[in-house]
């Protein structure tokens, strides 16, 4: 039930984000689609706390500008190693612990891995993810495991 | 106030063109697919979405930079979703990546 | 003026990854390169609108960077099975799990 009222209020407010106009037959029409869409949602049986995690509450948005910094400073890594006349990558794979407990969890830290310019998520296990990295220095600090604990420390304190 | 922002989104701006064409460059010079990618994350969410932000700070507090802020949203839900499919997709079909030696590096064409 | 300059790096940005498109050797490369643009494209959107004063192109971009995922999952998928549909008897179908 509350993931059904969370997901309502979603949709409705995004309607009415998107238009901009509060005539009555827009509104109305916003309901029906809302509507429409919960309705969809049941059927495809994904209104659980997979499809909504509401439960990570305000901790995502803190979570989201931590990842922001993580990803200004591996895209100018990156773009360090394009520009450089003699670029040295040293492409590796390497699999990396997953110790999230949850679905979510581990859907958020392979986004988040792949989000960060210099690894990419190739494959995601029940207890580890395959990690392509476009230098050795990236998957070292990958595999010492700071954006694991903070994504578990997420998942858990929701 | 408004000189300000004006320089805030300038920067934004410049910076997030400034890593567009930097990864658009490492598409063009990197040696194969997996790295290829690394080069396109610099662009699919993260340059396109400075540029947006710059954006942001230009519009000020209106319903056209709460649009932009869902735009962001989506990339950035959306693009690794396709990059790892796509990185997924390219593996089961055996493509191998091309990777290091312990000894020494590959060096680019 | 800084609209201009965004956008003459995206577009620019845009005609660099088309050669690498043009080039790809592998149709995962073609793939990545049409992903990408379509990423560029919606950039370029937002910043045309801005470029004209007319915002109203933003609702376009909303909808293209929606499409543009769904389109490579497509054709990712269209690639792997050489189909849209069902994969008959190419993968077992997913388990129902108990939610």
């Amino acid at each position: 039930m509350r993931q059904r009222v969370g997901l309502a209020i979603a949709l409705f407010t995004f309607w009415l984000l998107l238009s901009g106009h509060f005539t009555p037959f827009l509104v109305a029409a916003g309901i029906g689609s809302t509507v429409a869409v919960l309705a969809v949602c049941a059927r495809m049986r994904i209104l659980d706390s997979d499809g909504q995690p509401l439960h990570l509450g305000a901790r995502a948005v803190g979570y989201w500008l931590w990842l922001s910094w993580e990803m200004a400073k591996s895209a100018w890594d990156v773009t360090k190693l394009i520009l450089s006349p003699q670029p040295q990558i040293t492409p590796t794979l390497v699999k990396v612990r997953a110790t999230q407990s949850t679905e979510v969890g581990r859907v958020i830290y392979a986004n988040s891995i792949t989000l960060t310019p210099g690894t990419i998520s190739l494959e995601v296990e029940n207890t580890a993810i395959i990690v392509h990295a476009l230098t050795r220095e990236g998957a070292c600090s990958l595999e010492e495991g700071d954006m694991d604990r903070r994504v578990t420390r997420l998942e858990a304190n929701g | 106030m408004s000189l300000l922002a004006d320089i805030i989104s300038w920067a934004l701006i410049l910076a997030g063109s400034f890593f567009t064409l930097a990864g658009a460059f490492g598409i063009i010079r990197f040696p194969d697919l997996y790295t290829r990618m690394h080069a396109s994350g610099v662009i699919d969410p993260f340059g396109v979405s400075l540029i947006l932000v710059g954006l942001i700070v230009q519009a000020g507090l209106s319903l056209i930079s709460v649009k932009l802020t869902i735009l962001i949203l989506f990339l950035g839900l959306t693009s690794p979703v396709a990059c790892h499919a796509l990185g997924r997709a390219a593996r089961h079909r055996g493509l191998k990546p091309l990777l290091a030696d312990r000894e020494k590096p590959p060096s680019i064409s | 003026m800084m609209f201009i300059a965004a956008t003459a790096a995206l577009i620019l940005a845009i005609a660099l990854v088309l050669a690498r498109a043009w080039m790809g050797p592998t149709v995962y490369d073609r793939v990545l390169a049409a992903n990408t643009i379509g990423t560029l494209a919606v950039g370029l959107m937002a910043t045309h609108g801005f470029l004209i004063g007319r915002p109203e192109f933003l609702d376009v971009a909303l909808v293209y960077a929606l499409l543009n995922v769904l389109s490579t999952l497509a054709i990712l998928k269209f690639f792997r099975f050489g189909s849209l549909g069902d994969p008959e008897g190419i993968e077992p179908p997913p388990t129902e799990t108990s939610r």
